[in-house]
């Protein structure tokens, strides 16, 4: 299948490219689809591509010595995953999953580095994707160190709220642990309390935000 | 069917102990895997208990919340 220029431009990386630069490097991305479940990535693997999301959700985490997993973030269209250890070298430092069907594309870390000469805007952009992505991980740092488990409760409802396009992934509460970094129990938990102050309302399969304010309040974030 | 857990048979070990917990009836044991009854709706409770999910052993069962802001 041919690689979609317009898809790619949606992306970060890409963004900003002429159509003749789209058209070089689109030569050198591959596609790549996966089922719901079906793991792209496993940590500790050699590190041998990148990918961009360009439909579907994947689920970017880590786990421990003893099983227990801890989301890193949700890779939603757009997004891209595995960039670190393509350009620093070594091995994937996360997993993927894909928890709906997803379609990817993906590029070769020595394709990439080839194209990084040719291509100055490529580099700017890999920079800036680079830098929000530490970001996140300062965020997530704050939220597991700083941010009580409510809080961290409120600021994942917050930032999966569904969009005026429906274009939000379902969770399930083990997901939210995965990502507050905590038990399944806990997030049950954190939820009813929630719910108690008036800030949520649980609905079947819906968690429904009646005090918006509020629970920006309990995640400790800016309007 | 809208509302109901959702259940990846292939992972399901057969254990039956959702069907244990399910306070509504919705979950049967079939063979060796977890079937809906379509007869009977998870409707007893007026929010989902999910403790289906919870006690799965197997992650088998999701009972996945969209989260939307009230209109």
């Amino acid at each position: 299948m041919a690689v979609k220029l317009d898809s790619l431009q949606s992306s970060a990386y890409f963004s900003g490219l002429s159509s003749d630069e789209l058209d070089a490097i689109g030569k050198y991305i591959f596609e790549k689809t996966a089922a719901r479940g079906e793991i792209i990535l496993f940590e500790g693997e050699p590190a041998r591509a990148f990918y961009i999301v360009i439909a579907g959700v994947v689920k970017v985490f880590k786990t421990s010595a003893d099983g227990k997993e801890q989301i890193i973030y949700l890779a939603r269209p757009g997004d891209s995953f595995n960039d670190v250890p393509v350009f620093g070298g070594g091995l994937n430092l996360i997993s993927a999953e894909a928890m709906t069907p997803v379609a990817l594309y993906g590029m070769e870390k020595e394709a990439l580095e080839l194209r990084l000469a040719e291509h100055p805007k490529l580099a700017e952009n890999i920079i800036q994707v680079l830098s929000r992505q530490v970001e996140q991980m300062l965020s997530l740092v704050e939220d597991l160190s700083f941010r009580r488990v409510t809080g961290r409760v409120a600021k994942i409802l917050l930032e999966n709220v569904e969009d005026t396009n429906g274009q939000r992934h379902r969770l399930t509460q083990q997901e939210m642990a995965a990502m507050a970094g905590t038990a399944r129990e806990m997030i049950g938990r954190s939820l009813k309390l929630l719910e108690d102050e008036g800030k949520i309302r649980l609905e079947r399969n819906r968690i429904v935000i009646t005090d918006k304010e509020a629970l920006r309040e309990t995640a400790g974030v800016a309007r | 069917m809208a509302g109901m857990p959702e259940i990846d048979r292939s992972k399901c070990n057969g254990c039956g102990l959702c069907v244990e917990v399910c306070s509504c009836k919705v979950l049967m044991l079939v063979g060796s895997t977890i079937e809906i009854n379509e007869k009977v709706e998870c409707r007893k409770c007026t929010r989902w208990c999910t403790m289906c999910e919870m006690v799965c052993p197997t992650g088998a069962i999701q009972c996945p919340f969209d989260v939307v802001t009230e209109e």
